[in-house]
């Protein structure tokens, strides 16, 4: 299923509504690299709370995806990973280090908005 | 309630692992358990997929010491692994992805074993125990 992006202000948000394929990441991989170099986008925010299994490979299309965004000039952040999902990812050495994760999407925006910024 | 999912295309994969945590939620498997058995599924599924091109995933339910097990048997007639050892180390992986999943559904579940020829296919059994009584 196709993962629905939407524009709030200066943030693209890409919020994941159901289990996601090989092809359904690498599609997103790519409309975000795409859509983060549109002028006045500083912040990429994925909301992946209705994910129940985050594996190896999910888990490197989503640090592929901070690197490029960071590289199209905005940050990303990774909201709302369960619990369970997690500790399995810890369990398979799937730490997404370098990648900025916040609990929800209202935090996930506060920690793009930053300090002092508006 | 033995469940068998053919994998040939990554929609599959997403298949097997709701499945196993179906079967999982079924059995009495915690919350946990149920997200860490679906993940181990995913990995042993996807390297079907990956160096197979093709094969099966069957789930079965399974009862011992007073528990229920669930055990995930990953088949596919693929190349096969030449050296097991090898294919279970970290960050190992001759398909240029992270190499965690053997190594990672191992540590998932209870036991991992690896029936494998070169030539004529792999076998993945793996297993995972309750922590409740059945």
């Amino acid at each position: 299923m196709r993962v629905p992006v939407l524009r709030q202000g200066g943030c693209l948000i890409a919020s994941v509504q159901d289990a996601l394929t090989d092809s359904d990441l690498r599609d997103l991989q790519h409309r975000l690299a795409e859509h983060a170099g549109e002028s006045g986008v500083h912040g990429v925010v994925i909301d992946v709370t209705v994910l129940d299994v985050i594996d190896s490979f999910a888990s490197r299309i989503v640090s592929t995806i901070a690197s490029t965004v960071r590289l199209r000039g905005a940050d990303a952040v990774i909201v709302g990973i369960q619990p369970e999902v997690a500790f399995a990812m810890v369990q398979l050495g799937l730490t997404l280090d370098g990648v900025r994760t916040a609990l929800d999407l209202d935090e996930g925006l506060a920690l793009l908005r930053g300090p002092g910024d508006r | 309630m033995e469940n068998h999912i053919a994998i040939t295309g990554d929609v599959d994969i997403v298949t097997a692992r709701s499945r196993a945590k179906d079967m999982a939620a079924e059995l009495g498997f915690s919350r946990t358990d149920q997200t860490v058995i679906a993940a181990a599924v995913s990995e042993v599924a996807r390297n079907i997929l990956v160096y197979a091109g093709s094969g099966e995933i069957c789930l079965q339910p399974r009862r011992g010491n007073g528990r229920w097990g669930l055990v995930a048997v990953a088949s596919d007639q693929g190349p096969g692994i030449p050296d097991i050892d090898q294919a279970l180390t970290e960050g190992y992986s001759t398909a240029g992805s992270l190499g965690v999943g053997l190594s990672g559904a191992r540590r998932l579940m209870d036991s991992l074993e690896i029936d494998s020829e070169v030539g004529r296919g792999t076998t993945v059994t793996m297993c995972k125990w309750s922590h409740q009584r059945a």
